[in-house]
């Protein structure tokens, strides 16, 4: 007979404030195979630890309920607990009384109580029929595989890297630097960004421990922690990388042109590129949409008849250049994943006010970057984009695609009131005559040193902040008219303005919830990866052995970034300096005796975890291969003759949750 | 009736995504009404018909099934196996005689902790119109 120790945690008033714990454990009393009862102001401190230790052995406990918070949260320290007394693991229930009763009902304790005291009896009703379960062993890869070469992950490339593991990094743009290598300053220090950030690029190019792979894309993703099986597409470049040495005389000679993305069209590139001088791996792509070449080989097969030109292959010194080159499928092991996909701005072509991006002059605070970078497209020189004249009154709008429900933006993006302080200062220490207003909601700067900067911007450079919403920008002649209100004040405001500026908001790079799919990773609603515990582990997903940096999680600014990435690589470090893993025993579990051969299971397991085995009778039958399965149990609902079962989840354990209800 | 009825509710919830979701309406002190036990099961595919059954015997007025939205199962598929297994389950429940209205699947994600309280008060709403199941099977005793 099971001899079950149950016990309550108040969790401060957390819990003990809504539900009437002297009475759960009263009702708990007399649940069958219930030896014991106690409760724990927080279960989880060290005291509470250890009263739990002490009464398993004083009392001859062989399993343990807790009535706490959620098992996401806890059960594993729980299952250390019980460990330590001697307990199989594996023989702990929780009962989540807090995120389930709790916090949910503290409108009604007397419902609360009474939920609470059902949820422990099915808790009680599971821990009888649980049993004892063994972790095994298994190897791992020591490489890890980083996804995207902004900051974040270049700084978790290099860090896992100098740990001296080997590092895969894949940006699918031909050159890491991600949006830190578009921006021209950074705030509050005013660091010239490429100038701090390229040194870094290169330490990734020379790295031995890292391999880069750019214009490339994670196609799909198997296996588990310590073993996952990576296909990464590598997009053909047209141009051998290994003979490549960057000297540029191809995309000097490259007759064609089409707007820059890294410029956001403000400039022209050539269709054989390299996104930026400063580009890493300073080897080009050809852009084969643009490419006249690949246009007249189009153009060829339609039976139209273009020139061609093939000048590039022509001029290239180390004959580089290879039209016939294909896409790539580069298949990898790897131990660990880090995701740092990163951002982009929000388009702010939804704002009618702002003129849905109608007014050439009215432009984002990117856009602006490259106008004040000496290597944008105007070298520097802030100019109208309409008519290249130089912007005497700019107004900042602040808030563009954040903050703002109506528009499906609920969230702050934390960096703009910053960005726009530090774009105030940068235009008028390029041109004292500038007048910069800034339109705000609030003014965000709790940053180290931000606060300061952003009166700086006001008070040395006398960028005037006006306090409310933009309600419409219209054209006169050569200026935007921005009406708004001064909510301060509370009358409206009309100024004249040469150049508006809409301090844009950021959100998940392109292709982040397909990602999160073929990586098995949780995102929200704003296609936001979403970490294990916003809290306690921000780098971490649910899924073993993937992390993530950087603002994929949400917005970030440059320093938290780089925090994150150092964070994942740590993680990565501290994992790889185990030579096995255990794996989790929760698996399927084939009877052999029950087992008909059907294989129904082997054609529905996702992971194909699902062998067969000839028995000494002759018959064929499923058999779990355990360090494949991953226990999700739908083998289980799927066999017709109940030979499969889920170890932690069996249907004889479910069951008993069931008929302890209403009882 | 002198006891006031109280729909009695069953819900099983996948680990990674409604569990999640339902989590978060604790940390974000959602309220909802008190009807509901979780059952939490690692995934939406792993629910065979039959605890959807047991539950009915075992006097539940409605069962409630959440999962992560399509495309989004943490297994991959298993809540694709999930929909059309127990969009198949709904006829035969009728056939036993408990109204479709008394059996849910719902998606639920793991930030979704304000859609989750709403699942649960509209379906205890829905449950309380509909009054008590009359009890067309025997109770189980498991």
């Amino acid at each position: 007979m099971a001899r079950t120790g149950v016990f309550i945690c108040h969790c401060g008033t957390n819990i003990g404030g809504t539900v009437d714990v002297s009475k759960v454990l009263e009702a708990a009393k007399s649940m069958p195979t219930v030896a014991y009862v106690d409760d724990n102001t927080y279960s989880c401190s060290e005291p509470g630890q250890a009263s739990i230790h002490d009464a398993i052995i004083e009392n001859r406990l062989d399993r343990v309920v807790i009535g706490c918070c959620s098992p996401r949260m806890h059960e594993n320290t729980f299952r250390k607990t019980v460990a330590t007394a001697g307990i199989n693991p594996y023989l702990l229930e929780i009962s989540n009384i807090r995120e389930h009763c709790s916090w949910v009902h503290g409108d009604d304790k007397e419902a609360a109580t009474d939920k609470a005291i059902e949820l422990v009896r099915m808790a009680v009703a599971k821990v009888a029929s649980l049993e004892p379960l063994f972790s095994r062993q298994v190897g791992l890869t020591k490489r890890a595989l980083v996804i995207g070469g902004g900051i974040a992950g270049i700084q978790a490339a290099l860090d896992i890297a100098n740990a001296d593991y080997e590092v895969v990094l894949v940006e699918r743009e031909p050159s890491i630097g991600g949006r830190m290598a578009q921006l021209d300053k950074t705030f509050p220090t005013l660091d010239c960004s490429a100038c701090i950030l390229a040194p870094k690029m290169v330490d990734v190019a020379q790295h031995p421990n890292i391999t880069l792979l750019t214009y490339a894309e994670v196609q799909d993703v198997k296996g588990f922690v310590g073993n996952f099986e990576v296909n990464i597409l590598q997009k053909a470049r047209k141009v051998d990388h290994i003979k490549c040495t960057g000297c540029g005389t191809c995309w000097q000679k490259c007759l064609e042109r089409t707007p820059s993305e890294f410029n956001l069209e403000m400039g022209k590139r050539s269709a054989i590129y390299i996104p930026f001088p400063q580009a890493v791996p300073l080897k080009p792509v050809i852009d084969t949409e643009h490419c006249a070449h690949f246009k007249y080989l189009e153009a060829k097969e339609e039976g139209r008849d273009l020139p061609d030109c093939n000048i590039c292959q022509q001029l290239c010194p180390v004959s580089a250049i290879d039209y016939e080159q294909e896409d790539q499928i580069i298949s990898e092991r790897f131990g660990a994943i880090i995701v740092a996909t990163g951002y982009q701005t929000f388009d702010h072509s939804v704002y009618h006010e702002y003129g849905s991006g109608r007014y050439a002059d009215v432009i984002t605070g990117l856009h602006l970057e490259r106008l004040l970078s000496a290597s944008g497209p105007t070298g520097g020189e802030v100019i109208r984009p309409s008519d290249g004249l130089l912007p005497k009154t700019v107004v900042f709008v602040s808030c563009v695609g954040s903050r703002d429900e109506q528009k499906g933006r609920a969230y702050c993006s934390k960096v703009c009131c910053m960005y726009m302080a530090k774009q105030a200062i940068m235009l008028k220490e390029h041109d004292p005559e500038v007048q910069c207003y800034i339109f705000y909601i609030d003014i965000r700067a709790g940053g180290k040193d931000f606060e300061e900067f952003a009166r700086r911007a006001q008070e040395e450079y006398g960028t005037l902040y006006l306090r409310g919403r933009i309600s419409k920008i219209y054209q006169e002649g050569k200026k935007l008219i921005v009406c708004g209100e001064d909510s301060l004040i509370g009358r409206p405001v009309e100024i004249a303005a040469d150049l508006v500026v809409l301090a844009t908001g950021m959100e998940p790079s392109i292709g982040a919830a397909e990602l999160a799919q073929r990586l098995k990773i949780s995102y929200d609603t704003n296609n936001f990866f979403i970490e294990a515990h916003p809290k306690l582990r921000p780098v971490e997903t649910n899924t073993d052995g993937i992390f993530l940096a950087g603002s994929c999680i949400g917005p970030r600014d440059i320093p938290e970034s780089v925090a994150q990435g150092g964070a994942a690589a740590a993680k990565v470090a501290a994992l790889f300096s185990q030579d096995v893993l255990t794996t989790d025993p929760m698996v399927a579990t084939i009877d052999p005796m029950l087992c008909s051969g059907c294989l129904l299971c082997t054609q529905v397991c996702p992971f194909n975890a699902i062998d067969t085995q000839v028995t000494r009778d002759g018959r064929t039958i499923a058999l779990v291969n355990e360090t494949m399965c991953k226990g999700c149990g739908l083998c289980v609902a799927s066999c017709r003759f109940g030979a499969a079962d889920l170890r932690g989840f069996t249907q004889q354990q479910i069951l008993a949750q069931v008929t302890s209800l209403w009882r | 009736m002198a006891i006031e009825y109280q729909p009695k509710i069953v819900g099983f919830l996948c680990n990674w995504c409604s569990y999640a979701g339902a989590d978060v309406a604790g940390t974000s002190r959602i309220c909802y009404p008190p009807n509901i036990r979780i059952i939490r099961v690692p995934c939406s595919g792993r629910i065979d018909p039959l605890l959807v059954v047991k539950s009915f015997q075992q006097g539940a007025d409605g069962v409630l099934i959440a999962g992560c939205h399509p495309g989004d199962c943490h297994y991959t598929e298993g809540n694709y196996y999930a929909r059309r297994r127990l969009a198949l389950l709904r006829p035969f429940l009728e056939y036993i005689g408990i109204e479709k209205e008394r059996f849910r699947v719902e998606w639920v994600s793991a930030s979704e902790g304000k859609k989750w309280a709403q699942v649960v008060s509209s379906f205890t709403d829905e449950l309380y119109k509909l009054g008590p199941r009359e009890m067309t099977l025997a109770k189980g005793t498991g």
